[in-house]
């Protein structure tokens, strides 16, 4: 591999990188206003660019370290880059040259927070990203993990107008804190009491089962708030739709990966090698939160709120993936464990591009209608061709169908599942292809969301006469959104080629990898076992079900005719038709809420048969306030009213106890 | 170069026989039903004269409406290519296995169904929407028959599959039962057969696959019935090649290659006289019980892995 820049060391590249990003984002607090949005927007994709192109290039080669003097007086920034960092590189680079494109023509003052504020916040986010990744010591982790959480809730309250936006972003950082001292406790257990905070401090220690399991489970309740899995991930649908669409795009494409790259970063490297049950772990939860994200997202009709339950569905598998890669690993069977890791890196670069891809759309959508409910959309194909077909890549990758990207990861996951016996525990073998079960319906239940986000938005007649003035998306919108549409093809037709690039990584992890199976049998060909087991090629796929298409077409306007006229749909004869009598959001997710009626908290409003103007409605919450968060909140509000009794407000009282304090400590400690 | 030909040669052959297939099975269900039955060639005839006849196309239609027959129809092509009917000399087999399969098979519903809510009539969104409901059932099931059945070959290429049972000393797999009765819901759910939808009706109550179609007319919608007789031609193949493989030819034999193709159209004509049985001496059931009926076969798919996994493993 060719380092571009041949003076300059990658990671000090990724760390000009970071800083350029602050000095841009600073450059958006004292510029004049007409250069924020085109120019430096731009210039902050330049810079993701060559985050990108240096990841990429430093893929493969052994790690590099540096120490930073800032920090505390004892404990310097350590950063790293390693293979595993660079994955996440790309994918942050990558995402974020498409998502930056598309702010530069999407941001326009007037809408909530100030432009170079927005500029300011947004710069900040990705440069802390960034150092999320090359931090190698808790301290410098830390910092870098509360800079990203604190610069995305305030891009999340950019309308802190709306009281609605400010709760969401309250939760969202009321739970992002909760994770953040769980992962922070994670450290310290790992540290082992040595008080040594960097990861090579952390890596040495070699911790009894217990405490490893306790590190772990911190690690994943604390990544998993972030991540958004069951049942830490109410602030995802809350904060998702809050957020301005770039923000929403950046946060679910990228920053929920930082939190499967930490998850990764302590299950595989800081605390060597994992138990089995972990594996177990993991994957039970994240087949509960795939099939809970899917359900819910079927039943939205808020698209961006449609879009942030399929996040937490990608996440499950991502966990599933993550779980079975390590009971693989657990077991030495370290060929299926690095094909489950390789499911795990290319589900997170796949869901980079096209949940960004789609987030975008509806950034379009919102600016071209101001509308976010699905039951005021519809037809929208007509008057934004360019979003609509560059959507339906998104859609269809996201349904995990065949030649785009969702696939590819979906097809190695399945693959993993199915070459799994020979496990040494025989209710584990029984448990896996039963899991295998469920991603299957996970994955088949996805389509069914995204037929429905894609055709309400876009397909049928306008739901709403307002729509009729809908504009495409701005030039430099289309640019963004081509961009990330390209990352979806290309990530979707060359899989051996992106397999061979990432799998440092994996080699990095598990010490095994699929590089050398893959690139046997050509660029073209996915087989990582063997082509007579499995084998998966893209682009003759594609080719030929274009080659019938073109041809077809040929020869059925060569042999008969071309000829079409218009007239008015037919619809069976039935004269009333008109947008109302489409399906609606509602309607069309109602098989899947009478079907899984139980996993739904259902408010149906049916109005009497003497009602002059009949409104029906369905409102679907989420199990997990009734049963969680709300007991929860009751019991920390009834324990603070207990503790209010010892507060009486008056000077004697706190007086008395200071006496009897003293009066207890004398009896206790004497000497 | 033989490769290629054969390949050519299997799918020119699968466009051929599809639509006579579906007439053999409306023939033989107009027989049960003490019906006088049309031709055989009647579909032949319907599908030259919808070739002829203009496209009436609705005000509201997007590019996209235009554009699914086509996809739609070469998805179905290429699914016949890569399921080994006649021979397992097959170019193309590499580029999906079963996994991907169901996906050409996911990704034209998925298209037809976006072409369901294009126009944007009731009966059309409908459509769409049962459509999906039927397919987000009716995938995992077929996953899961597809696994049991990759388990005994321990491979999920199309190929090896039929290599490996065809040419195995017979054993009797009784995981293949469970998937073999499942995977027969699934095909009966998938091609809107009788117990989960009607062919041969336009009642709004019962329709799907009909209702998505509606507004289809002139070549899409000749290229639409083209489709779903080769799906119908797709799935039986699959069911012959992972349940019943005997005759179909290894490479480089010719002789094989000739007598596999009476072999496999009498088959066929089996598999369709059993498929028109099955038809007639069902009702259709409600929309709201293919759930039930998915799930059995869901159910017993799973069952059919776990005897796998329980009962054959260890033998």
């Amino acid at each position: 591999m060719l380092n571009p820049l041949p003076t300059l060391l990658p990671i000090d590249a990724l760390l000009i990188a970071a800083c350029a990003w602050l000095a841009v984002g600073l450059a958006g607090l004292v510029a004049p206003r007409r250069f924020i949005g085109k120019f430096l927007f731009s210039v902050g994709a330049l810079i993701g660019f060559s985050v990108g192109v240096t990841a990429l290039c430093f893929l493969g080669q052994p790690a590099e370290t540096a120490v930073l003097a800032i920090g505390l007086p004892t404990l310097p920034f350590h950063l790293r880059l390693d293979s595993l960092t660079a994955v996440f590189a790309l994918l942050l680079g990558l995402a974020s040259v498409g998502i930056s494109v598309y702010s530069a023509g999407y941001f326009r003052s007037g809408e909530g927070a100030a432009p170079g504020l927005l500029c300011f916040e947004y710069h900040v986010f990705l440069a802390s990203m960034l150092m999320v990744l090359l931090a190698d010591d808790a301290y410098a982790f830390m910092v870098a993990w509360e800079g990203m959480a604190l610069s995305s809730f305030f891009l999340v309250t950019t309308n802190h107008r709306d009281e609605e936006i400010r709760r969401a972003g309250y939760l969202y950082l009321l739970i992002a804190h909760i994770g953040a001292i769980s992962i922070l406790l994670s450290f310290g257990v790992m540290t082992g009491g040595a008080g040594d905070y960097t990861f090579a401090g952390m890596r040495a220690q070699q911790l009894s089962p217990f405490w490893a399991s306790c590190a772990f489970l911190l690690a994943l309740f604390g990544f998993g708030a972030k991540a958004g899995l069951v049942p830490v991930h109410v602030w995802l649908p809350e904060a998702h739709p809050a957020a301005p669409s770039p923000v929403s795009a950046m946060m679910s494409g990228v920053m929920l990966k930082t939190a499967i790259y930490g998850l990764l970063r302590v299950s595989f490297d800081l605390l060597g090698s994992p138990l089995w049950w972990w594996g177990v772990t993991a994957m039970a939860v994240g087949l509960v939160t795939a099939l809970f994200g899917v359900l819910y997202a079927t039943v939205q009709n808020d698209m961006k709120r449609l879009l942030a339950y399929s996040s937490i569905e990608n996440i499950g598998l991502l966990a599933v993936g993550i779980g079975l890669a390590m009971i693989f690993h657990a077991f030495r069977m370290e060929a299926l464990a690095a094909l489950a890791m390789t499911a795990v890196l290319y589900h997170c670069l796949a869901h980079a591009g096209f949940k960004s891809l789609l987030f975008l759309c509806t950034g379009s959508v919102l600016h071209a209608t101001g509308e976010r409910s699905l039951s005021r959309l519809g037809g929208l194909i007509h008057r934004m061709p360019w979003v609509a077909w560059l959507a339906l890549a998104g859609v269809i990758s996201g349904a995990g169908l065949p030649p785009l990207s969702g696939f590819v990861s979906e097809w190695l996951l399945l693959q993993a599942f199915l070459f799994s016996p020979g496990l040494p525990h025989s209710w584990l073998n029984m448990a896996v292809p039963v899991a295998a079960a469920l991603v299957a319906l996970v994955a088949a239940l996805a389509g069914f969301a995204m037929v429905k986000f894609f055709g309400i938005i876009f397909l049928g007649q306008m739901r709403d006469p307002a729509l009729k003035d809908a504009h495409d998306a701005g030039p430099w919108e289309k640019a963004g959104l081509v961009w990330l549409t390209g990352l979806t093809v290309l990530l979707g037709v060359m899989p051996s080629t992106v397999i061979s690039a990432i799998d440092a990584a994996t080699r990095q992890m598990l010490g095994a990898g699929l590089a050398d199976k893959v690139s046997e049998h050509g660029w073209w060909m996915l087989a990582p076992i063997s082509p007579d087991r499995a084998s998966y090629e893209p682009l003759i796929f594609l080719a030929t079900i274009a080659a019938v298409l073109l041809l077809g077409r040929w020869l059925v306007v060569r042999l008969y005719h071309g000829r079409l006229r218009r007239t008015t749909p037919w619809d069976c004869g039935y004269v009333f038709g008109g947008p109302r009598a489409q399906d609606t959001a509602e309607g069309f997710s109602q098989p899947i809420r009478r079907i899984f009626e139980p996993m739904f908290r259902m408010e149906f409003r049916l109005p009497s048969i003497r009602d002059a103007a009949p409104r029906y409605g369905v409102k679907v919450e989420d199990h997990f306030w009734h049963w969680l968060y709300l007991p929860l909140a009751r019991l920390v509000g009834w324990i603070s009213t207990l503790v209010t009794t010892l507060q009486g407000g008056r000077i004697a009282i706190y007086l008395l106890y200071s006496f009897l304090t003293l009066i207890v400590l004398l009896l206790v400690a004497r000497p | 170069m033989t490769g290629i030909l054969g390949q050519l040669f299997a799918i020119v052959l699968a466009l051929i026989l599809a639509p006579l297939l579906t007439g053999w099975v409306n023939q033989c269900r107009a027989w049960f039903q003490n019906r006088t039955a049309p031709p055989l060639r009647q579909q032949y005839y319907m599908l030259h004269k919808l070739f002829h006849k203009d496209v009436v196309l609705a005000h509201g239609a997007s590019p996209l409406f235009r554009f699914a027959p086509f996809l739609v129809f070469g998805c179905m092509v290429l699914a016949c290519g890569i399921i080994p009917s006649l021979s397992t000399d097959l170019p193309f087999a590499p580029a999906a296995d079963v996994i991907a399969l169901v996906g050409v098979f996911g990704l034209a519903r998925v298209f037809i169904s976006l072409a369901a809510m294009d126009i944007g009539t009731s009966f059309g969104s409908l459509g769409g929407r049962r459509e999906m409901l039927v397919g987000f059932l009716a995938e995992p099931a077929l996953l899961m028959v597809i696994f049991t059945v990759a388990m005994i070959a321990q491979s999920t290429s199309m190929t090896t599959i039929v290599e490996t049972l065809a040419h195995k000393e017979y054993v009797i797999y009784p995981s293949l039962a469970f998937a073999g009765i499942a995977f027969t819901f699934v095909s009966f759910a998938e091609n809107a057969r009788v117990p989960v939808d009607n062919p041969a009706t336009h009642l709004e109550l019962t329709m799907i696959h009909e209702a998505m179609i509606l507004e289809y007319s002139g070549r899409h919608l000749a290229l639409i019935e083209w489709a779903s007789s080769l799906k119908l031609y797709a799935y039986s193949c699959l069911g012959l090649a992972l349940f019943f493989p005997w005759g179909i030819a290894e490479r480089d034999n010719l002789m094989a290659l000739v007598a596999a193709i009476p072999l496999l159209v009498f088959k066929l004509a089996i598999g369709g006289f059993l498929l028109a049985l099955i038809e007639t001496i069902n009702a259709k059931v409600r929309i709201f019980r293919v759930p039930e009926f998915l799930g059995t076969a869901f159910l017993l798919a799973v069952l059919g892995l776990l005897v796998r996994l329980l009962l054959e493993v260890r033998a």
